[in-house]
């Protein structure tokens, strides 16, 4: 991993120092190892006193560039595959100018969870290492070994995504090609009775803080005014009701997201009390591929989407409510 | 020094909820926080930081504070309020951590002030805190940096565990009648634990990152000053403006009230706000502050300059580090502190 760094901390210094791009949208070293913050860099400077790609830059960049890609001169982003779908969704949405950004792809072989690496008892961490599937922790209480699928990003568990954009790449390990089923989970709560499924996403919900953080790191959420923060609108998006509003809070939201959700999967990452709110966005995207054929988004940063188009031969809702689409 | 069996816990708890309602760290869909315990439920005192703190027992994050029901031209105002004390309902707050137990002094500063807030007052009344020593913290804790010691929290009955025993000591006059309450299930003995255990916590306190952080630039005569500082554009840049921050945070305190209407009348309600919100204190002529570098700023300078300045030099910060593990985005106020704390940080 460090090789890489490496590579896009002396590409990122070329750009800038060529004026080729006023700034670079990557990661910042933080306090620990496992905690790099995303930040912007303009000078050669600033990227090698912060700059940082490691196993835990989870952070998705390209919601940023709504913002970055508005200021004067162009703007360079480090991009994972994940992150270029979004990119696609937020270009094709008219929120990000193509041309005021220089995309550069970078590989990705999955990034860890420290919430789930602590889950496994570890904690003061000092260093970590990963060698093949191993994690190597090394604590204040002594060195531990976690197995790698165990501990990675839940976005990262079952992700296949290939790079759908880029200017350049760099690119200096393959990741394995592999064979995964990313609606298991899915499928799994369709299994279960309606009570059950009731039951699972009560208790899951019911820890929801109302903090937003969901909406708030979606790339398919950017709205500049959030219909929940309107006062006139007669709900407080900040009060939490575990009986009621919180569970339409997420429900609504994956349906205003359903047909854009590229399944980035920052939703699940960011959520304080570890609500796997992916599994909303997925189920939604399951049904899409069923009842209009298979469709991923951000593959393309143009072209009509599933529930933008109507054709004649569209299952009807009401074939839907009757458990008869096609 | 008194004790009981770690095994045996389960009958502490049902003996304290035969006559008093119990809070406790539980763990629910994975997480754990505070909730009512029960016959059955999974309690995790081992939990270093429960994801919401304990304030939510004393401060809800949503409460109702009164009805309002119109007949005719009449509105009548229904006072929803609960003397839990009068009503002889009581409640014991168990396993609270030094950090959380010193955010309830910074909270009952706000509330118990005058004019008194009797909705939070009536549950703290109600409440005898047992607190826990903390015997296993973690590289985000730095409760050191506010004179916190993790290893004896006060309260009204501080509690060591170890593998074997919980360690039980009344402090107040409150937890001298919950120990007479369970004092069949407790055995005399544990003081050579209890130090040497405290000892052996001191020893990674020493060697926590944050333990040695420097404060003493946050002073109410440097408020221009860090108001001013450039770096919080830089500081802010990645934040999000959610709320995880502050709804983590066991001191965090702003509220917002709104009205509520049912088919019974109109309820008025209070719940949690957040200064990272663009909607916080938000007036008929807008926002007072509207980018989010100044709403960052704000909880900050709250935490570190504003509070303290009005209450005797007391930040508002206990070190928790629930926002140095909670923030989506690794912002948090250890890299404020470090930034514009004093020439000490590195």
């Amino acid at each position: 991993m460090k090789d890489v760094e490496l590579k896009m901390l002396e590409r990122a210094k070329a750009l800038l120092q060529s004026g080729e791009v006023a700034r670079v949208i990557g990661w910042k070293k933080g306090e620990f190892c496992y905690d790099p913050a995303p930040a912007s860099f303009e000078s050669v400077e600033e990227m090698e006193n912060g700059f940082v790609y490691n196993w835990f830059c989870g952070a998705n960049l390209s919601k940023y560039l709504i913002q970055m890609a508005k200021k004067e001169g162009k703007t360079a982003v480090f991009l994972k595959p994940c992150d270029t779908y979004s990119f696609n969704q937020l270009v094709k949405e008219h929120r990000i100018n193509r041309e005021n950004v220089y995309v550069i792809a970078v590989e990705c072989l999955a990034k860890l969870d420290v919430e789930k690496m602590k889950a496994k008892g570890v904690s003061f961490i000092t260093d970590v290492e990963v060698v093949d599937k191993d994690v190597k922790v090394t604590t204040a209480y002594g060195v531990e070994t976690l197995y790698k699928p165990d501990v990675v990003l839940s976005k990262c568990a079952v992700c296949t995504k290939t790079h759908q954009v880029k200017d350049e790449e760099i690119i200096l390990h393959e990741r394995p090609e592999r064979e995964v089923n990313r609606f298991e989970e899915v499928e799994k709560l369709e299994a279960m009775t309606e009570d059950e499924r009731f039951a699972f996403w009560r208790e899951q919900l019911s820890k929801c803080i109302r903090c937003n953080a969901c909406r708030n790191v979606c790339p398919a959420c950017s709205c500049v005014k959030c219909v929940f923060d309107n006062p006139a609108s007669g709900i407080a998006a900040k009060a939490n009701d575990d009986k009621f509003e919180e569970q339409l809070f997420h429900i609504i939201r994956a349906f205003h997201v359903s047909g854009r959700c590229t399944d980035c999967g920052e939703c699940s990452r960011v959520c304080p009390q570890n609500i796997p709110l992916h599994l909303l966005n997925r189920k939604f995207i399951k049904d899409i591929d069923t009842l209009y054929g298979e469709y991923q988004a951000g593959e393309e940063s143009e072209g009509k989407t599933p529930l933008t188009t109507y054709t004649e031969g569209d299952t009807e809702p009401n074939d839907v409510f009757n458990g008869e689409a096609k | 020094m008194l004790k009981i069996a770690k095994e045996r816990l389960n009958e502490l708890y049902a003996k304290i909820n035969e006559s008093m309602g119990l809070f406790i760290p539980v763990k629910k869909a994975g997480e754990v926080n505070y909730a009512v315990w029960s016959e059955g439920k999974e309690v995790s005192l081992e939990t270093l930081k429960t994801v919401k703190s304990p304030k939510n027992m004393f401060f809800p994050q949503t409460e109702n504070m009164m009805k309002f029901k119109q007949e005719g031209k009449n509105i009548e105002v229904v006072d929803v309020r609960r003397d839990y004390v009068e009503e002889g309902k009581l409640f014991v707050l168990f396993g609270v951590k030094a950090c959380d137990y010193k955010a309830i002094e910074v909270l009952d500063k706000v509330f118990l002030a005058e004019p008194i807030d009797t909705y939070y007052q009536n549950r703290r009344n109600a409440t005898t805190i047992v607190t826990l020593a903390c015997s296993r913290p973690e590289e985000s804790c730095f409760c050191r940096v506010f004179d916190i010691d993790a290893t004896a929290p006060q309260g009204d009955v501080t509690t060591w565990l170890d593998n074997e025993y919980l360690y039980w000591q009344a402090n107040t006059e409150k937890g001298e009648a919950l120990t007479a309450l369970v004092k069949d299930l407790l055995e005399e003995g544990g003081e050579k634990e209890v130090e040497a255990q405290k000892e052996a916590t001191k020893v990674i306190i020493d060697k926590l990152p944050f333990s040695n952080l420097d404060l003493s630039k946050f002073q109410p005569e440097n408020l221009n000053e860090l108001f001013e500082a450039k770096e919080w554009e830089e500081m802010s840049e990645a934040c999000l403006g959610c709320g995880t921050c502050t709804f983590v945070c066991p001191t965090c305190q702003c509220f917002d009230i709104r009205d509520f209407k049912t088919h019974e009348g109109v309820i008025r309600y209070r719940c949690w706000d957040s200064c990272m919100y663009s909607d916080f204190t938000l007036m008929a002529h807008g926002n007072s502050r509207t980018t989010q570098m100044q709403r960052f700023r704000q909880r900050f300078m709250h935490k570190l300059v504003y509070y303290p300045s009005q209450n005797d030099g007391l930040y508002s910060c206990v070190g928790c580090g629930r926002c140095v593990n909670k923030c989506p985005q690794n912002l948090n106020i250890v890299k404020v502190i470090k930034t514009l704390g004093g020439k000490d940080n590195d």
